[in-house]
């Protein structure tokens, strides 16, 4: 990784020091990745050979085969991702606008409660959530786990989305109010849409959240729901390393994609509103 | 929704000056206030009835024994048990985070002061990929990647850096820390390079006039300013890495291991509810410490965001 035509001989000893560190990162960053990759297109591969000693995509078809675990699980994970956006976004756009716009008593307070199940030791807190749901019959169904999923989004939905509504510049809302809007129609004329791009941010916050979310999943999920994530756990576990990266790589597609993307629906003014 | 209160009352100045029109200060009058409060309750209620209830039951089990009275025996049959995983756990999570700041300092560093753009590029594109990685994938990664047969032994061996009688599992202690700071890196990392690139240049600027050398500006310049983010960053990494339990069960399941591991356990092979609850007080109490520390060290520099 050097540069083209260095103009010096010392320049060039400069990127020494330079390509090693990060010859190194990229090593430490993409050797995992890598050897994932590998085992998802792995026949057979076992010691003491470097490589996959014969590539395919048996298990791919196995993985993809309608009515497999695989697919009923991500057509489970997906449900249960969308189904967390809605509630967490009925609950936080009310919440962020009125964190945004309104005077509320202990205000720091209220922000700091959305951030407390992301800020604090969650197992035994989902261990006992298991116990409450289990009197009620929430125990290993969809709702449930969307319950979960969601006081743990919270945080991302209510405090994106209040930085977004904060963000939206008021003079245009007084401009609405002035020609005669009344505040709902300001409010999904003028400010809800301004506000959508950082709306949205939060949303696949909580819906790549939902996605990977695993213990919560584990302990109020048992037995009857299996995502995702649980469906590789068992796979990694149990020794089937090829299901297991085949679903890891599924689970990766959307993280990678978002981050690649974040900065288009993250804009700075909104970031630097965030948790204020 | 937002509606406009009855009545109408007379404007409150708003913070900021500017007079606003009469609806939208209304925003800001007892009757805004009310609207606030009704539009955060249903969002404040589900984490009072889903997180907050369940913690206060889970504090409160731990000191309740099998008959309904209270009790130590939970707590110290969990110390009696668990005490050298209690350790591990603190030492696993303590050494990660040490680890974490020094690689986020160092690329958030060059990120401000490197010299080279071609170097500042590869580095801000390679660095973030882990960042929204599933903590369960990525110790399905490790798990194959620093095996003892896995790939990294492989290149090593392949590359001739190693010999295959070298060839070592890191899957023990060191295969729970490289996942947890690969994992957790990039996220400080984002944080401490945006408080980094916020920084006033003036002062950068003058020490480098004077002759102060890169790792002097950094150590003894940025790094002060930019502490407050880093702290906050490093206590959200501390408590994340101590509530992971996917990393310790697929890399180091066996003893000793984490306490999430051992929560997992006591209630699926023993349904006992006291002293899972007793092991999870003990990793509220060390969140604790470090919210403490925060509290100490971080209002004092003025505070945090």
């Amino acid at each position: 990784m050097s540069g083209p035509f260095p103009a010096s001989a010392a320049r060039a000893l400069a990127w020494v020091p330079r390509g090693l560190a990060l010859g190194l990162l990229a090593f430490v960053i993409f050797g995992p990745l890598t050897n994932l990759g590998l085992w998802a297109v792995a026949e057979k591969w076992y010691f003491p050979h470097t490589l996959p000693l014969q590539y395919g995509f048996s298990f791919w078809e196995r993985v993809f085969a309608p009515r497999s675990n695989a697919m009923a699980s991500l057509a489970t994970s997906v449900t249960i991702a969308l189904l967390t956006v809605a509630a967490c976004l009925a609950v936080s756009v009310p919440a962020g606008y009125a964190l945004a716009r309104l005077r509320l008593p202990w205000r720091g307070a209220i922000l700091l409660a959305f951030l407390l199940p992301q800020a604090f030791p969650s197992v035994a807190v989902y261990i006992n959530v298991a116990r409450i749901f289990y009197t009620l019959g929430l125990n290993g169904t969809v709702a449930g786990v969307v319950l979960v999923h969601t006081v743990h989004g919270l945080v991302f939905s209510v405090w994106i989305t209040a930085a977004a509504f904060a963000a939206v510049d008021r003079s245009l809302e007084e401009a609405a109010r002035d020609m005669g809007a009344g505040p709902l129609r300001t409010f999904f004329g003028i400010t809800l849409p301004l506000a959508a791009p950082g709306v949205m941010a939060s949303s696949i916050f909580v819906f790549l959240e939902s996605l990977d979310e695993f213990t919560g999943t584990y302990f109020v999920g048992v037995p009857d729901i299996s995502t995702l994530p649980l469906l590789m756990f068992n796979a990694g576990m149990g020794g089937n390393f090829q299901i297991a990266a085949i679903t890891a790589l599924i689970l990766l597609v959307p993280s990678v994609g978002f981050m690649l993307v974040i900065e288009r629906f993250l804009k700075a003014d909104v970031l630097a509103k965030v948790g204020h | 929704m937002p509606t406009e209160p009855a009545g109408r009352p007379a404007p409150l100045p708003r913070e900021g000056g500017g007079g606003g029109t009469p609806a939208l200060a209304a925003a800001a009058s007892p009757a805004g206030r009310v609207w606030g409060v009704l539009l955060v309750m249903p969002a404040l209620a589900m984490v009072a009835l889903f997180f907050l209830y369940p913690l206060g039951l889970s504090a409160v089990s731990a000191f309740h024994g099998r008959d309904g009275g209270w009790t130590l025996a939970n707590v110290a049959k969990a110390f009696e048990l668990y005490s050298l995983d209690m350790a591990f756990t603190l030492a696993i999570v303590l050494l990660s985070s040490a680890l974490v700041a020094l690689l986020s300092v160092a690329i958030g560093g060059y990120l401000t002061l490197g010299g080279n753009r071609v170097a500042v590029t590869l580095l801000r594109w390679l660095y973030r990929w882990p960042l929204f990685i599933p903590f369960i994938v990525a110790a399905q990664m490790m798990r194959s990647f620093l095996a003892k047969n896995g790939l990294m032994n492989n290149i090593l061996i392949g590359s001739g850096i190693i010999e295959p009688l070298q060839a070592a599992s890191l899957l023990d202690w060191r295969g729970i820390v490289v996942t947890f700071v690969w994992k957790q890196t990039p996220f400080v990392a984002l944080m401490v390079a945006g408080a980094m690139a916020s920084l006033d240049r003036s002062t950068i600027e003058a020490a480098r006039d004077l002759g102060a050398g890169r790792l002097r500006i950094l150590a003894e310049i940025v790094v002060p300013q930019i502490r407050p983010t880093l702290v906050v960053g490093l206590i959200l990494s501390f408590v994340t890495m101590l509530s992971v339990m996917s990393v310790p069960m697929m890399i180091n399941p066996n003893s000793p291991t984490m306490i999430t591991v051992d929560m997992a356990y006591r209630i699926n092979a023993h349904g006992d509810y006291g002293v899972a609850n007793a092991l999870g007080f003990v990793s509220y109490l060390m969140a604790g410490l470090v919210g403490w520390f925060y509290l100490r060290h971080g209002v004092r520099q003025g505070g945090a965001r």
